[in-house]
C-alpha cells in the first residue's frame, strides 16, 4: 500500500475516534477534556486536508479552528466555572433517541456513499495552492470576501454588545 | 485494503457528521452541544475538500476550497456570537443545561 493511502487510515481514524471522544467520553464529562479532544479532531482532519492536496485550507484550519476557536472555548469554559456538571446523570430517554437517530441516519448515508461509486473514473487531480485560491479569491468571488468582512465586523459588534453587564 | 478514493473520504465525513449530530441531541451540557455543531460543520467541510479534489475536467475547481473558506470564516463568526450568547443566558440563569433553559418549551 502506498504512503497516502497508510497516512489516510491513520488520519481518519484518529479523526472519528476523538470525535468520538469529543462527544462521549467514558472517563471524563467535563467540558474541558471534550474541548481538547476536539483540538485533537481538527488536526487529525487538517492531516486529511493535506492529503487531499489542500494546502491553505490545511493552514488556516489549524490556525483558525485550532488557535482561535479554540482559545475562545477554553475562555468561556473557564468564565462560567462549571463545577456540577460532574454530578447531573445521563438521561436515558436522551440516550436511546439520540442513539436511534443517529444510528439510523448512519445506517442509511455509509453504505449508500460507499457503494454509490461517486469515485468511480475520477482521479485526483486538483492542487488546491495558496496562489490558485488566492486568484480566485480576488477575481471572481471579491464581492463575498468584501460581504463577509462585513459579517466579521458585525459579529465582533454583537459579541461585545452581547457581553456587556447591562444592556441599554 | 482497497485504494484510497472519493468514497473513502466522504465516509468519514459521513461518520464525523453522525458524531456530532449525536453529540447534539445527547448531551446537555450547552458548551458541548456547540463542539459538536463544530464538529458537524467540520465533516461538511471535509466532504467539500474531497469533492473538490476529486472533480472531473469539466467546469469550474476552485469552488469547493472557496466555499470551505468562507464557511471557516462564518463558523468563526458563528462562535464568537453563540458563546457571548452562552456567557448572557449564564449570567441570567446561572446554568449551562439544556435542561434548566426550557421557558420556550411547550
Amino acid at each position: 500500500m502506498a504512503y497516502p493511502d497508510l497516512f489516510f487510515y491513520l488520519f481518519a481514524a484518529m479523526t472519528v475516534l476523538f470525535g468520538a471522544l469529543v462527544v462521549a467520553n467514558p472517563f471524563s464529562r467535563s467540558p474541558v477534556t471534550s474541548a481538547m479532544f476536539l483540538v485533537l479532531t481538527i488536526l487529525s482532519l487538517a492531516g486529511l486536508y493535506v492529503l487531499l492536496h489542500a494546502f491553505f485550507i490545511a493552514a488556516i484550519q489549524i490556525i483558525v479552528y485550532a488557535g482561535a476557536v479554540m482559545v475562545l472555548f477554553l475562555f468561556v469554559i473557564m468564565l462560567l466555572d462549571l463545577r456540577d456538571e460532574e454530578k447531573r446523570r445521563v438521561k436515558i430517554f436522551g440516550l436511546v433517541t439520540g442513539l436511534l437517530a443517529t444510528g439510523a441516519l448512519g445506517v442509511l448515508l455509509v453504505p449508500t456513499l460507499w457503494q454509490s461509486g461517486v469515485g468511480n473514473g475520477l482521479n485526483p487531480t486538483f492542487e488546491g495552492d495558496t496562489k490558485t485560491l488566492g486568484r480566485a479569491l480576488f477575481s471572481e468571488h471579491l464581492l463575498p470576501f468584501e460581504i463577509v468582512s462585513l459579517l466579521l465586523l458585525a459579529a465582533m459588534v454583537g459579541a461585545i454588545l452581547l457581553s456587556k453587564k447591562e444592556l441599554k | 485494503m482497497p485504494q484510497v478514493g472519493l468514497e473513502h473520504y466522504l465516509v468519514t465525513s459521513a461518520l464525523l457528521f453522525c458524531l456530532g449530530l449525536l453529540g447534539t441531541i445527547m448531551r446537555r451540557n450547552i458548551l458541548i452541544v456547540y463542539m459538536s455543531l463544530e464538529l458537524m460543520l467540520n465533516s461538511a467541510n471535509l466532504a467539500l475538500v474531497a469533492l473538490t479534489r476529486h472533480k472531473d475536467s469539466m467546469g469550474d475547481h476552485v469552488s469547493g476550497q472557496i466555499m470551505v473558506f468562507f464557511i471557516i470564516t462564518v463558523a468563526a463568526a458563528e462562535v464568537a456570537v453563540g458563546l457571548a450568547l452562552i456567557v448572557a443566558l449564564y449570567r441570567r440563569r446561572a446554568s449551562a443545561h439544556t435542561e434548566d433553559l426550557a421557558t420556550l418549551k411547550f
